[in-house]
């Protein structure tokens, strides 16, 4: 007991050791600064006045010498103004030029395929959720509508409407809507509602801040493009000058790769590990961990008309590292991005098939990606990005069915180029060889991104 | 066991226990004028040094750690940092930071902001509705700040309320003199014409009477294009103008051929503190300012 008290005592004398010494002059410096105060607010008052004085003297000297300008002389009163100490101090830290903040993306595309985009399908991954190939030819992307605001002094919410086309039709879903606290102590705060779960680098990041058109061939198989679902969130901040971030959440369980809100609608939770820092003023990085269990119950894949069926529990394992350079850090003329992640996932318990009676299933599958992306000079980005997956033998039973893995692993190898004429657009060039749900097929596609009113974050 | 755990406290104690007030600023000058009243009864960090875009740096991993410990946040505001600031608030999970609470300070609410438009229209570049947020170079505004962060300062660590104070009072005293020998040697720049690269420079404009003719960005914050800068040569080419100006952190290629082709001085001017080898602190850091456009014009 006495060794941890002793550690304890040792930390307080730590924090307080400064303090204790500036309060010995304490009584001195009080008069001190008693006259010290008078004579500042003295001063600058009379500075003001001077400068009155000298303001009033440049005017009339620039009316004669520049009257012909006179429209491009901004006002040089500047120091004249009265301070109001307390006045406006919650201004500018958000996008309050109205509020709430509203922000809507436009998003588009042309893609070609070789083959038919309708028969995609990738050997021993049957696909769920969202993901999926882009349509064919010219279609309109996702027009994804924020509204964000603070509540009042402590909570938060975001709003995240995307309106995509399904068979021709528009459809309104709500894709991010939450509350987050923002004075919990302890370096604590919580998120409730729904929400993109903080999984790996990529999966909270909206479609429209990813380096590529769509989501690597890992997030697609094993997260149906990105996992979102309802529930609860804690992140926790560690007090140390590393950034160490730890998270925790549960949700209903009702995205694909969890499925049927199993366990009464607690169905998967997640947790998260993520540090990084600074290599001088040009390098920083990220890395993290985090781990998803998803229970399915009857959770459906691969063809939607005539889908898979599976029942167990989904485990997830992720590992993320992202490196970024610019010259000084100054990234808006010359940047380079390094981003990998390797996933892992078990998922054990059975498989009805169409057409066939249920199969226990117990595989191990892995995905990574790596990719990299330069901005040799402003505007003008250019980027490279391979991906692959790869499945453990499901077992004899699976002979002939869409979870037996192909003879080579699915990969794909894309190279883009974008360009963007502000912060607020961006029009993309995209080639994929695409090994994972065709065979050697070509695709090409070209994209827009344009955000109106609410300024966009910069998130690393 | 227990003297593991007395172990682990030791190794820990130095990152989580530290007395000073800590405070993180968004731009490096507010980290000089940190420094001049706080001396080293504070620790200051700034998110930004002088050769990076203030507007264009990202929520990195860092910055949030920083977020996450400091006692005090100042930053310039009128949206400068509206890419990232939020972001680093939201991640950083520190109430006593929070936008409305003492240990937040939006320097540009203490001066007059220039500038402010009504017309946010995009089409225009991405204008800061609020006013021009690059309030620091006008050395009177900063000395408003000044007495606003030190007021902040003595509030948040009252133990040292007489210190701040006093260090104020010193600081005003060399400032006001440094404005009043700055002005008079800048008499002689009063209606000289100016090319800037962006708005970066209203407020030193304004404040030694120099005109702004022009930008070399097409409209704010897209960088210059060939048939910009061509239409430039046009209007300026007769020595239509005195200087173009820029800041560090801003491609030298658009400036210098302007200057080729017009015979107008291209010259960088530091931003902030750091900007360039002289301006090492707040004082230098304008010395080095006027110095450059004393020497590089044609007065």
């Amino acid at each position: 007991m006495r060794a941890p008290a002793l550690g304890v005592l040792w930390v307080c004398l730590m924090s307080s050791a400064v303090p204790a010494l500036a309060q010995t002059e304490s009584e001195l410096d009080a008069l001190r600064a008693e006259l010290a105060q008078m004579r500042a607010d003295y001063e600058l008052r009379i500075a003001q006045l001077e400068k009155r004085l000298d303001e009033a003297e440049k005017q009339a000297a620039g009316d004669q010498t520049v009257s012909l300008q006179s429209e491009n002389q901004v006002s040089t009163q500047a120091d004249l103004w009265q301070p109001d100490p307390y006045a406006g101090q919650m201004a500018d830290t958000g996008n309050r030029s109205s509020n709430p903040a509203i922000g809507v993306i436009f998003q588009g595309q042309v893609w070609s395929y070789g083959d038919d985009p309708d028969d995609y399908g990738i050997p021993g991954f049957p696909l769920g959720g969202e993901a999926g190939p882009l349509p064919e030819g010219l279609a309109l992307g996702e027009t994804e509508i924020n509204i964000s605001a603070n509540v009042d002094d402590k909570f938060t919410a975001w709003l995240t409407v995307p309106i995509g086309i399904e068979d021709g039709e528009a459809v309104v879903e709500i894709e991010e809507a939450w509350i987050e606290t923002m004075t919990l102590p302890a370096g604590l705060s919580l998120r409730m509602g729904r929400f993109y779960s903080n999984i790996g680098y990529l999966n909270d990041k909206h479609s429209h801040s990813w380096d590529f058109t769509d989501q690597p061939l890992a997030y697609q198989a094993f997260l149906g493009d990105q996992y979102l679902d309802d529930g609860l969130q804690m992140r926790w901040l560690a007090p140390t000058d590393l950034y160490l971030e730890l998270g925790a959440q549960v949700t209903r369980g009702d995205k694909y790769p969890a499925g049927g809100a199993a366990h009464s609608g607690f169905g998967s939770y997640a947790l998260h590990l993520r540090t990084g820092g600074d290599i001088g003023f040009s390098n920083s990085w990220q890395a993290g961990l985090s781990y998803l269990q998803a229970d399915a119950d009857e959770r459906e894949s691969g063809n939607e008309d005539d889908p898979l069926v599976f029942t167990g529990e989904s485990d997830l394992w992720m590992a993320e590292f992202v490196w970024k350079w610019a010259p000084n850090g100054n990234n808006k003329q010359r940047n380079f991005i390094f981003q990998a992640e390797y996933l892992w996932r078990n998922e054990t318990g059975s498989y009805t098939l169409p057409g066939s009676g249920v199969l226990p299933y117990d595989n191990d599958q892995q995905g990574w990606y790596l990719q990299a992306v330069y901005q040799p000079f402003p505007r003008w980005r250019i980027g490279f990005r391979y991906d692959h997956l790869s499945s453990d033998y499901p077992g004899q039973a699976f002979d002939g069915t869409a979870l037996m893995p192909g003879s080579s692993d699915p990969r794909r190898y894309s190279v883009m180029a974008d360009w963007s004429n502000s912060e607020f657009s961006r029009l993309r060039l995209q080639y994929t060889l695409d090994q994972a749900g065709f065979d050697d097929d070509n695709q090409w596609g070209l994209q827009y991104i344009f955000s109106i009113g609410a300024h966009g974050a910069h998130s690393f | 066991m227990k003297n593991r755990i007395t172990l682990i406290l030791m190794l820990l104690a130095p990152l989580i226990a530290q007395a000073d007030l800590k405070i993180f600023v968004c731009e490096p000058e507010w980290e000089a004028l940190a420094k001049e009243l706080g001396g080293d009864r504070i620790e200051v960090s700034s998110a930004t040094n002088a050769l990076q875009d203030p507007h264009y740096i990202q929520a990195r991993p860092s910055l949030i750690a920083k977020v996450g410990r400091a006692d005090l946040i100042v930053c310039s505001g009128a949206q400068l940092e509206i890419g990232w600031l939020p972001m680093l608030l939201r991640k950083g999970n520190n109430p006593a930071v929070m936008p409305g609470s003492p240990g937040f300070l939006t320097a540009s609410d203490y001066v007059k902001k220039l500038d402010v438009s009504l017309d946010n229209d995009r089409s225009r570049g991405d204008v800061h509705p609020q006013g021009n947020p690059h309030i620091q170079t006008n050395p009177h505004n900063v000395l408003l700040v000044a007495g606003a962060m030190a007021e902040r300062m003595a509030e948040l660590d009252k133990a040292n309320r007489d210190f701040y104070q006093l260090n104020l009072a010193d600081f005003s005293q060399r400032w006001t003199a440094a404005i009043a020998n700055w002005e008079e040697r800048t008499s002689v720049l009063r209606g000289k014409r100016v090319i800037a690269h962006h708005k970066s420079w209203i407020y030193l404009e304004a404040w030694l009477g120099l005109i702004e003719v022009a930008t070399l960005e097409p409209v704010s914050g897209i960088p210059p294009t060939a048939s910009h800068l061509g239409s430039l040569l046009e209007r300026f080419g007769d020595k239509g103008a005195d200087y173009i100006i820029r800041a560090p952190f801003q491609s030298d290629t658009p400036s210098a051929w302007l200057s080729e082709r017009t015979g107008i001085p291209a010259v960088l001017l530091p931003l902030t503190v750091g900007g360039s080898d002289e301006a090492t602190n707040l004082f230098t850091w304008f010395d080095d300012i006027i110095n450059r456009l004393l020497s590089a014009g044609d007065l």
